[in-house]
């Protein structure tokens, strides 16, 4: 594997503008993981589903050069109706447009980023990829108290001209005092199988808003990783919703530090998953500081074959007192082969918190099942019901009216009246 | 007063710390195979005993001391240990309790063993366990009686040699994990207890153990078998002399329940945990294990953690045979610089199998404590539920309480339900307790003993009133 690496890492240097300084601090990071390698079973974070089996398994040979000198076309089809939106267009690895048509530009700045390194210490081999291959690295800015009118939608796509290739997207957010960004990561990739590595690191400043949706809905071959650092000041508010449905494999990480007092973070996610799909949530909060306040709600639906796990992990340092933390984790098993895994984990060394913490998994309610269709509805029916109920809930968590019809439309949830 | 007195009286923060003099047989230092066939023969053990020790040693020597757990230790030296010490009187087996050493019976004396009327009155057979040898067994007729059978791990070896055989290591292979290995490698005595068909242990069977010796580890190896239809009902309890360097304690423990049987395993302990400054204190590194065999078997673990330095252990129960139930309640006390990585794993391998887990924690002073906990529902395992409940108290703001659960459910006509809280003691409560005419500490005890009172609900009687005292004990200091 690392001969592959090293001579597909030479080759896009070779046909790259990259400066020394930019060279050297990749080289760095692929030395790096050549020497770690992709996490596997034996690592705690990685035990459930061991990504070097599953690429091993599912992409064997992974290519890492991509050719950044052919031009690609842009498939408007794929594009969101009926919600007006900024864009960032991702496309076989490498952004091709970044468009802010309907805010205010000065107030948003847009930089290159790939000169810095990593500001916060971590123990994963999988940034370390990321940053020896991400073709370029932006930084984008939003200034104090602006609030973007539209929701900016990243389209993560890949075309027929790339397969078994690892596929690498870093991007940098800052959110100054007392702005608003919604982002939504959308995934309209279905071509064959590539691995996907998404790096994001946010920082909101004081009475900073951040809304992250990730919407990977459409049945694909895929195997995805992506990882949220979000640091957090005084009053921020972050919120992350995932939807995890599409890709053969998805593992959703999410690291929130909790810097400021009084700032509070929410992540609600749904698993649902058909045949062989295997996805994970891992989640890490960080209560740092007094007054600060996490929710965590994981919901999954399993079908035949597939396997979800949630790994959630709440730290309270021994100075954030009053800290109320919350997480839930509820599952259903559809089929004999299906499988839920879960690890909700508790830190603290403070005590006058407020932390607790639970998961059920089990099979459809019978009688509910009974219930419904002693009031005329087939068993398929008062099925979708039961589980649409389920699932209505974590979407009925989204703050964005906007967005939360979107989903509901994208999910094909109707509300019952 | 002479000296020793004087020392006991110094020692008074630690009701039970003292030592004995009494010369003790010391294995050489260090371990080897020459330390453990000098074990199997002082012990005049047979062959396929020595086999299996040496066996569990090859083995070990391939493994390597887990490091997963929360509290981290000091590196242990294996090679500066004593694997085998006994007292020197018991060279020739007393025949009864009047020809064993009086310094044995006094220091049974200041610990509040019953070992003679006490044990008729309160209707408990002792196997009190000095060392590493058993000392004397008591109501042996009485079970004899039954058919049941209830003597040290050695002389079981002697004289059920067939039973010794079948059972011991099934539940525990001698291929697990380092300790566990480590233990059957070098074990020196335990219990050994068998309830034949159909019977219902008539009293609660107790060992006390006491570790003594400076630097001896003690390897317990306790072995119960239920047979079908029957019941039984152990108690183990624990305190230990005070001592500055650190006594390693790495006992296996297995139980067997056949069809329809039912066993029942309560645990007092109250090792010496250390000083105020965390020195000194016992390791406890135990491994315990049940195996729910045969169809309809019970095994139920009770719990009350309250000494040792270091708390590392999982009473686990396999739910092998089809409905069968595993049941775990523990209250773990941490204080000072005591460190706790305790919890169950259940696993649910036949159908209609049903476990449930109560775990109540509480941390204070320094100390750190965490439940860790596997529920791991197979596919084959139709129709199981588990139900697990784990509560953490917080007092003060320099300890730290943590939950590790793992939840695995691979079979869709299972439920697995976990709920965890942490808190802390809340004014209000203080406020009412103290209105009342009760002090701060009392307060406190009141609050905790209701927080842990499902389990302490589970308990036999006896134990049941010496817990509740513990946890007191346990938390003196700890307030304001």
């Amino acid at each position: 594997m690392s001969e592959q690496l090293q001579s597909d890492f030479d080759k896009i240097v070779k046909n790259s503008k990259f400066s020394n300084r930019e060279i050297q601090l990749k080289k760095d990071f692929l030395n790096k993981f050549i020497e770690s390698g992709f996490p596997n079973r034996k690592q705690e974070d990685w035990k459930f589903l061991d990504i070097s089996q599953i690429i091993k398994k599912n992409i064997s040979d992974l290519s890492y050069f991509i050719d950044y000198s052919q031009s690609n076309k842009i498939d408007r089809s794929t594009f969101v109706d009926g919600l007006e939106h900024n864009k960032i267009i991702f496309l076989n690895g490498r952004i091709e447009k970044i468009d802010f048509n309907h805010e205010d530009k000065s107030k948003i700045e847009i930089s290159d980023e790939t000169k810095k390194d990593i500001s916060f210490n971590y123990e994963n081999s999988l940034i370390d990829l990321n940053c020896a291959f991400t073709d370029k690295a932006f930084k984008i800015l939003v200034k104090k108290d602006y609030s973007l009118k539209k929701p900016l939608i990243i389209y993560h796509s890949t075309n027929d001209s790339i397969k078994s290739t690892n596929i690498n997207l870093r991007l940098d957010f800052e959110l100054g005092e007392n702005s608003c960004l919604k982002l939504i990561d959308y995934f309209a990739n279905n071509t064959a199988k590539n691995f996907i590595n998404i790096f994001y690191n946010f920082d909101l400043k004081k009475d900073s808003i951040l809304k992250n949706y990730k919407i990977d809905k459409f049945r694909n071959e895929n195997l995805k990783y992506s990882f949220n650092n979000i640091e957090q000041g005084n009053n921020s508010v972050s919120e992350t919703f995932i939807l995890s449905a599409g890709s053969d494999y998805f593992k959703n990480e999410v690291n929130c530090n909790l810097n400021g007092e009084y700032s509070s973070a929410f992540i609600n996610g749904i698993f649902s998953l058909k045949e062989n799909q295997q996805h994970e949530i891992r989640t890490t909060i960080n209560h740092l500081v007094e007054n600060t306040k996490s929710y965590q709600l994981i919901k999954s639906v399993l079908g035949k074959n597939s396997k979800s796990a949630y790994q959630g992990r709440i730290y309270v340092n021994s100075k954030a007192q009053k800290t109320d933390g919350y997480q839930l984790s509820k599952a259903i098993l559809l089929d004999e082969t299906s499988e839920f895994n879960a690890k909700p984990e508790l830190e603290i060394y403070a005590d006058d918190v407020k932390c607790s913490h639970g998961s059920a998994s089990g099979s459809l309610d019978e009688n509910s099942i009974f219930y419904l269709m002693s009031r005329g509805l087939n068993y398929q029916q008062s099925k979708e019901l039961l589980i649409n109920g389920f699932l209505l809930d974590v979407v009925e968590k989204i703050t964005d009216l906007e967005i939360k019809n979107l989903i509901k439309k994208i999910i094909g949830l109707n509300e019952y009246k | 007063m002479d000296t020793r007195e004087k020392d006991i009286e110094k020692l008074k923060d630690y009701k039970y710390g003292f030592t004995t003099d009494i010369e003790n047989i010391k294995a050489p230092k260090g371990l080897n195979e020459d330390v453990i066939k000098f074990i199997s023969n002082i012990k005049k053990e047979p062959q396929w005993m020595l086999d299996f020790r040496l066996k569990a040693y090859e083995r070990l020597k391939l493994l390597k001391e887990p490091n997963w757990q929360k509290p981290k230790y000091p590196k242990i030296d294996y090679q500066d240990l004593y694997y085998y010490s006994a007292p020197k009187s018991m060279k020739d087996k007393p025949k009864s309790l009047d020809e064993l050493d009086p310094k044995l019976l006094e220091t049974y004396k200041k610990l509040g063993i019953p070992l003679q009327e006490q044990a008729r009155l309160n209707g408990i057979a002792v196997d009190a366990v000095f060392d590493s040898v058993s000392v004397a067994t008591t109501f042996k007729g009485e079970l004899t009686k039954h058919g049941i059978i209830f003597c040290s791990m050695s002389e079981a070896i002697q004289k059920h040699p067939d039973l010794v055989k079948k059972y011991l290591g099934t539940v525990i292979p001698v291929t697990d994990h380092f300790f566990a290995t480590l233990n059957s490698a070098v074990f020196t005595d335990g219990s050994f207890v068998y309830i034949p068909e159909g019977v219902k242990c008539p009293m609660e069977l107790s060992t006390y153990f006491r570790i003594n010796a400076s630097e001896t580890g003690q390897f317990e190896r306790t072995l119960i078998i239920a047979d079908k239809g029957s019941y039984v009902s152990y108690l183990e309890g624990c305190t230990a002399p005070m001592r500055d360097e650190n006594q390693l304690h790495a006992a296996n423990v297995e139980l067997i329940a056949l069809d329809d049987a039912e066993i029942k395993y309560s645990t007092v302990q109250n090792w010496y945990p250390g000083d105020e400054n965390g020195k000194g204190g016992i390791y406890n590194f135990v491994t315990k294990r049940g195996l729910c065999k045969g169809n309809n078997s019970k095994i139920s673990w009770t719990q009350v953690e309250t000494g040792s330095a270091i708390t590392w252990k999982y009473p686990s129960c396999i739910l092998k045979g089809d409905n069968s139930i595993g049941e775990f309640y523990s209250i773990a006390i941490t204080n000072n610089h005591q460190k706790a990585d305790t919890g169950t794993k259940m696993i649910h391998l036949g159908q209609n199998t049903k476990s449930k887990i109560i775990s109540k924690g509480i941390s204070a002073g320094f100390s750190d404590m965490t439940y860790r906990g596997l529920v791991d529902i197979n596919s084959k395992a139709k129709n199981s539920s588990n139900y697990t409940q784990c509560d953490s108290l917080l007092m003060g703001n320099k300890c730290g309480a943590h939950t590790v659960p793992y939840i695995k459910n691979k079979n869709f006509d299972s439920n697995i339900a976990h709920e965890a809280t942490t808190s802390k003691i809340s004014e209000e409560q203080l406020h009412y307790c103290q209105q009342r005419g009760l002090n701060p500490e009392e307060a406190v005890g009141l609050i905790v003993n209701g927080f842990c009172k499902e389990v302490l609900q589970q308990l036999p009687m006896e134990f049941a009133v010496e817990a509740q005292k513990l946890v007191g004990i346990s938390l003196e200091g700890s307030v304001g």
